[in-house]
């Protein structure tokens, strides 16, 4: 007879263990699923996991890795200081939109000007739409009790209506023959975010991802609004007693978040995007959240945790290509590693005790 | 801004280039990118029909790989060049919002061949291809201005550009001939393919009195609400949607991409390739159009296919004066008739139409 028994404080041994045998159970059951798709499941999950790294293409596709996590990883750092917190932003891909609205408009104002001072401007902007409009369901919850995390899920929708609008009016390109879309910044030199070294991907975007890491790593651990960050969430009560001004807390937590998205709009649609398109986002501020979660709230483990997806989703489309694996096959495979991990978390919890006779 | 353009040059890209050249003899490769899945049951149901045509005709001598739900933009470009490097000497991006995507990867990857669907964007290895699906709208249009009785047809755009309103202004203009009193009511689902978004557009549509329903996206979800609604009819979009045969679905509008890849896969194998635009119409076999079922009533059968006649003998042509745009200044002269410029940045309403095109 298996029992559950429940620690009593989490296991720390397991809250590391726990994402890396969620990966390996999703191997196994992603394998057991290819499988019966009727593909070798070894080859399959060696052109996810290995040939994106180390496989014949992999000088490109490990700058793509970069490519894809950056935004990912920008976003969750900023998530998890809230979801420490207990301050949920689910919208982390309504300030992302709006990130890339306003830093790309303001790029998009000075053209066809040329000026050092053009790019850096954007990326003012950038962190301030995203700032801006995390603001709203921060303001609304301190100041009318509203319930952020609705507040902030439904402004993504406001987000992309206002996305809509400025691919096909405002922002359109004028000399795009109707069509809808901004003019492309990538070829707009002063309004660019291109890559560092040129073949690998290497943006602005992917620097600012890792100082992300490191600063919010350093304010976790060595600074007063840290400590106070990690209070509110472990005792909130306690965090009262010991000075910690809640309505400030919530609103520092969706600032920092929404503009670190909106940073991460920004680069990408200066960089690998290149251009305001009707759907322009991909769900990058959704995925975030899985990002930030499998990453323990941890800025380490959130970089780790980035790189990771990335992988799945650059091997995943190799799968595809190559082995005409469907595309519903890989996202089962990603849902199956945010399932694992949500399964396997019972662990850090409990204990699993083995026991004779009735219970 | 000197830093950015020092780095961006030839040598990372000439490494991208051999890499593909690698492996070049055997088959031919040939890559298809798809906005949806190839179960969508039209826009990429229809391009990979056509992808198992190319694979039929020319067996042992094509080897084709293929992505589907690429979304538009970064991660286009990534697919791309991932098929380019795997060798792919021909690739065909099948959506609009690859256009950039597949400038950018096509100026890295000289000796490969693109083909982009539905855009404008031409170079030396990227030509382009679309249907007169406007053709198509004329007959619908026919067919629905005699078929409603609520004079109210209802019409589920995709987006705002110009491909989706010439297909609103031609079946407008082509149901207002068979029925003076008949009014469109265009609803924006913002999607090429969402089967939920487009059934709640057919259910608002279907309770504001609209019966008989077109659609310019690509799921049957439309059909399925009509059934279940009952005495509304529907024409199916980019395939034939037959299992929705005799009604709801009436008619189809079919696109018939396989002899023009199969022609362009043998251009590309005796060398004879260039870059060029195609828009082909009823009378190239692009649009097809699907069985007329016997829910329509025998005369105005009749009279569709007589309309269809004479579009494919080049007798009649949607878009011929008088029409007036739809704030009442003079577009086409009596007898006029559109160029194919207009036509391919339409961004106005013709006369009678009610609404605005959205921002």
């Amino acid at each position: 007879m298996i029992r559950l028994e429940k620690r009593p404080e989490p296991s720390r041994a397991w809250t590391w263990a726990t994402p890396p045998l969620a990966v390996v159970l999703t191997m196994i059951a992603g394998g057991v699923l290819f499988a019966f798709l009727g593909k070798d499941p070894v080859i399959a999950i060696k052109t996810i996991f290995w040939d994106p790294i180390l496989g014949e293409f992999a000088f490109y596709y490990r700058g793509q890795l970069l490519v894809k996590a950056a935004p990912l990883v920008m976003i969750a750092v900023g998530l998890a200081l809230g979801f420490r917190a207990g301050v949920w932003n689910i919208g982390a891909e309504g300030q992302y939109i709006i990130g890339a609205l306003c830093g790309g408009a303001v790029g998009l104002a000075f053209y066809p000007a040329e000026g050092w001072y053009i790019f850096p401007l954007m990326v003012i902007a950038g962190a301030l739409g995203g700032w801006a409009w995390a603001m709203i369901p921060g303001l609304l919850r301190t100041k009318f009790h509203t319930n952020e995390i609705l507040v902030s899920l439904l402004l993504v929708y406001v987000a992309e209506q206002l996305l809509a609008a400025s691919a096909l009016r405002w922002l359109k390109n004028p000399e795009g023959q109707g069509f809808p879309g901004s003019r492309n910044l990538a070829q707009y030199p002063a309004g660019s975010n291109p890559e560092l070294i040129a073949g690998t991907g290497m943006h602005l975007g992917i620097v600012a991802a890792f100082i992300a890491v490191i600063f919010a790593y350093v304010l976790l651990n060595r600074h007063m609004t840290g400590f106070h960050i990690r209070l509110a969430g472990q005792a909130p009560r306690a965090a009262r007693f010991s000075g910690v001004n809640p309505a400030r807390l919530v609103l520092f937590c969706f600032g920092v978040s929404g503009a670190l998205a909106g940073l991460a709009g920004l680069f990408e649609v200066a960089g690998p995007a290149g251009q305001i398109s009707i759907d322009f986002n991909t769900g990058y501020g959704f995925t975030a959240i899985i990002v930030a979660f499998l990453g323990r709230l941890h800025p380490v483990g959130i970089l780790l945790a980035g790189l990771l997806m990335a992988l799945t989703y650059i091997g995943g489309e190799a799968a595809q290509s190559t082995m005409g694996l469907p595309a519903a096959a890989i996202q089962a495979f990603q849902g199956m590693l945010l399932f694992f991990l949500l399964a396997v978390d019972v662990l850090t919890n409990y204990r699993v005790r083995l026991s004779r006779g009735q219970a | 801004m000197q830093r950015r353009t020092l780095l961006g040059t030839a040598a990372a890209l000439t490494m991208l280039a051999t890499g593909a050249l690698a492996q070049s003899d055997g088959p031919l490769k040939v890559g298809f990118v798809y906005v949806g899945p190839v179960g969508d049951g039209g826009w990429t149901y229809e391009h990979d029909q056509a992808r198992q045509a190319v694979e039929a005709e020319f067996g042992d001598k094509v080897e084709t790989m293929y992505q589907e739900s690429v979304p538009e933009g970064a991660d286009a470009e990534r697919v791309l060049t991932q098929m380019a490097l795997s060798g792919a000497k021909l690739i065909f991006t099948t959506s609009f919002g690859y256009m950039d995507p597949t400038v950018n990867v096509a100026a890295k990857f000289p000796d490969v061949k693109f083909e982009h669907a539905t855009g404008y964007k031409r170079a030396d290895n990227i030509g382009t291809y679309s249907a007169r699906f406007y053709e198509g709208r004329a007959i619908q249009g026919h067919i629905a201005g005699k078929l409603t009785k609520t004079n109210k047809v209802g019409y589920i755009g995709s987006f705002p550009i110009p491909e989706v309103i010439r297909g609103i202004n031609s079946a407008y203009i082509h149901a207002k001939k068979a029925n003076p009193d008949v009014t469109f009511n265009v609803v924006w689902a913002y999607t090429w393919f969402d089967p939920a978004k487009e059934a709640d557009a057919a259910t608002a549509l279907i309770e504001q009195g609209n019966d008989v329903i077109l659609q310019h996206t690509d799921s049957t979800a439309p059909q399925a609400a009509a059934e279940k609604a009952g005495n509304v009819y529907t024409f199916g979009q980019a395939s034939d949607m037959a299992e929705y045969k005799p009604a709801p679905r009436v008619s189809s509008i079919i696109d018939n991409w396989a002899p023009y890849y199969i022609e362009r896969v043998a251009a590309v194998m005796d060398g004879t390739w260039e870059s060029d635009d195609t828009w082909g119409g009823i009378d190239s076999g692009m649009v097809g159009i699907g069985e007329i079922t016997d829910a329509v009533p025998a005369d105005v059968k009749a009279e569709a296919l007589a309309l269809k006649d004479r579009i494919a003998s080049g007798e009649y042509h949607p878009f011929t004066g008088p029409l007036k745009k739809q704030d009442g200044s003079d577009w086409l002269a009596e007898g006029e008739t559109a160029d194919d410029g207009t036509l391919l940045g339409m961004d106005f309403y013709v006369e009678g139409l009610t609404g605005e095109i959205p921002n």
